[in-house]
């Protein structure tokens, strides 16, 4: 399988064209953003934390299918867990993307994403995101 | 115009037939003469310049005061208006700080254009920041050219600087800076001008372009990274202070005081970029000799050719005017397809093409993009390439239907 074919996945379109908890979350008790400015792609995340619980997140933005699909999986899987969890979880992510670590099964639908470790143009796409995710929640 | 017998000159070309690289806006592949002129200074000739009283460095002196007057040909200019700077954002740096923050003060306006590359608007930014003057831009028509019926209202006498780009490295429009020079000086206002883009691909005159300044960078015109010029008018550089100081820009230094050297002396503070000059000048001689006309013929054909060939993608979208104002730059989009995924997708293709603001973020608000792919052709690109181009994208629309 091409490096192409690995990455461009019916998931990763599913989740571009249909990214999930995308729009604005008034009563976001976090938010920050993060912008590629080489490129110009930005995201907004926003989480309304419950405890140390994240009860709802959202995000928006403009960007290219692996940035939008990566905020919007990073959504689905941080959604109802614990910051400490989550922080765990990109930390992960990261690890799987950025340094090409053999990815842990606990990412689940993330794995998609794997490839994107082989496209070093790329990783920045893949990361947005979830450095915005790590900035509001810290 | 065939000039693809060229190719062989440059050895990351030759040496990689897969790869197509339509990026040479970004940065220009180098010539085998330049990349050898590089390691025949440092090989044969490596001194420190204009200070040393030995043979070495008198001759190291002379290669680099022989590249500016190969520079100084290369533009229709006088050797001691050639100032050697890095690239053209640090010419851009030098005339907002050494010209700007001297000479505007608050009800100042300096006027752009909404095509500017980021390196003709931050540092009026920076400098209206701390001036009090106002930054104002020409609009573009639909088609991507300047409004000049806009300068009816928008050159004043506040106008103190008309600040425009030659050519568009996102539209590839070539801009009627003699009309504007002209205009501009009616009203007053010094005109700078960011030659990034026409250097390398037009014959350029600064002399009939009627400017001030005249900014352009060594590495897109077949140069190393690292030298870049700045033309001025000899009696503007004249009357302005330093933009740096340091060594080799002094006539006098007391402990609380110094004169400073006449220009283009006077703008070079520091040891300078002595390979990376020389091997710019190597890079003139090298475009001189090919001939700017021949050059910016082939650029043309081949942006013909691929505009003509790029009918046939029917999801693809390209910007940019229509006509012979217009050097080979395309900018595009596939369908709904984001420009980066597009650009991975060529990539894998094994063409090089650059994707996103291209640094010219107020461009693309105006086209209401947030991003475009472009490709810019050079000398050594071929129609053959072109074809191989508009082939991977009509693999790639077929392939990807569904995220177009």
């Amino acid at each position: 399988m091409s490096v192409l074919d690995e990455v461009y996945r019916e998931i990763l379109l599913n989740h571009y064209q249909n990214p999930r908890n995308f729009g604005v979350l008034p009563e976001a008790s976090r938010r920050a953003g993060g912008m590629n400015p080489s490129c110009g792609d930005q995201v907004e995340v926003m989480v309304r934390l419950e405890g140390d619980t994240i009860a709802e997140i959202r995000f928006q933005g403009q960007g290219c299918a692996i940035s939008t699909a990566s905020a919007s999986l990073m959504t689905e899987a941080v959604k109802g867990k614990k910051v400490a969890e989550a922080l765990e979880l990109s930390r992960k992510f990261q690890a799987m993307v950025v340094e090409g670590a053999p990815p842990d099964p606990s990412l689940g639908d993330l794995l998609a994403l794997q490839g994107v470790a082989k496209l070093p143009a790329r990783v920045k796409c893949a990361t947005l995101a979830w450095h915005a995710l790590e900035e509001a929640l810290r | 115009m065939d000039l693809s017998a060229l190719r062989e000159d440059f050895p990351l070309i030759a040496g990689q037939p897969d790869l197509v690289y339509l990026d040479s806006a970004a940065t220009s592949q180098k010539p085998r003469r330049v990349i050898e002129a590089l390691k025949r200074f440092y090989e044969t000739l490596n001194a420190n310049v204009h200070r040393g009283a030995y043979r070495l460095s008198a001759e190291a002196t002379e290669a680099y005061e022989e590249a500016r007057k190969r520079l100084a040909r290369f533009l229709n200019a006088s050797p001691n208006e050639i100032v050697f700077v890095r690239n053209t954002t640090e010419a851009m740096n030098l005339v907002a700080y050494a010209w700007g923050l001297r000479n505007l003060k608050e009800g100042d306006e300096i006027l752009v254009t909404e095509m500017e590359h980021h390196a003709g608007l931050v540092p009026w930014h920076l400098v209206a920041g701390l001036t009090g003057a106002k930054v104002k831009a020409i609009p573009l028509t639909e088609e991507g050219r300047l409004d000049l019926s806009a300068l009816d209202h928008l050159l004043t006498e506040r106008t103190k600087v008309v600040s425009l780009v030659h050519m568009s490295n996102v539209l590839g429009t070539i801009n009627p800076v003699a009309e504007v020079s002209r205009r501009a000086k009616e009203a007053g206002a010094l005109v700078v001008v960011d030659g990034a883009q026409s250097a390398p691909h037009l014959p350029v005159d600064v002399k009939a372009l009627g400017a001030d300044f005249f900014a352009l960078s060594g590495h897109k015109m077949l140069g190393p990274t690292g030298a870049g010029v700045l033309w001025g008018r000899y009696e503007v550089l004249e009357g302005m202070m330093p933009f740096l100081g340091g060594g080799e820009m002094i006539r006098e230094v007391h402990v609380d005081r110094s004169t400073y050297a006449p220009p283009p002396q006077r703008f070079e503070a520091g040891t300078p970029p002595i390979a990376e000059a020389i091997a710019l000048g190597e890079a003139a001689c090298y475009l001189m000799e090919v001939g700017m006309e021949r050059v910016f013929a082939h650029d043309r054909a081949l942006l013909e050719y691929a505009l003509k060939r790029l009918e046939e993608v029917p999801s693809l979208k390209v910007y940019g005017p229509k006509g012979p104002d217009r050097g080979g730059v395309i900018p595009f989009t596939l369908g709904r397809l984001h420009a980066h995924d597009l650009a991975t997708f060529l990539d894998q293709e094994g063409i090089a093409v650059r994707a996103g603001h291209h640094c010219a973020q107020p461009l693309h608000r105006r086209l209401g993009l947030a991003a475009t792919a472009r490709a810019s052709f050079y000398l050594y690109n071929t129609q053959e390439e072109v074809d191989r181009f508009v082939e991977a994208l009509l693999r790639i629309e077929a392939k990807y239907r569904a995220w177009l």
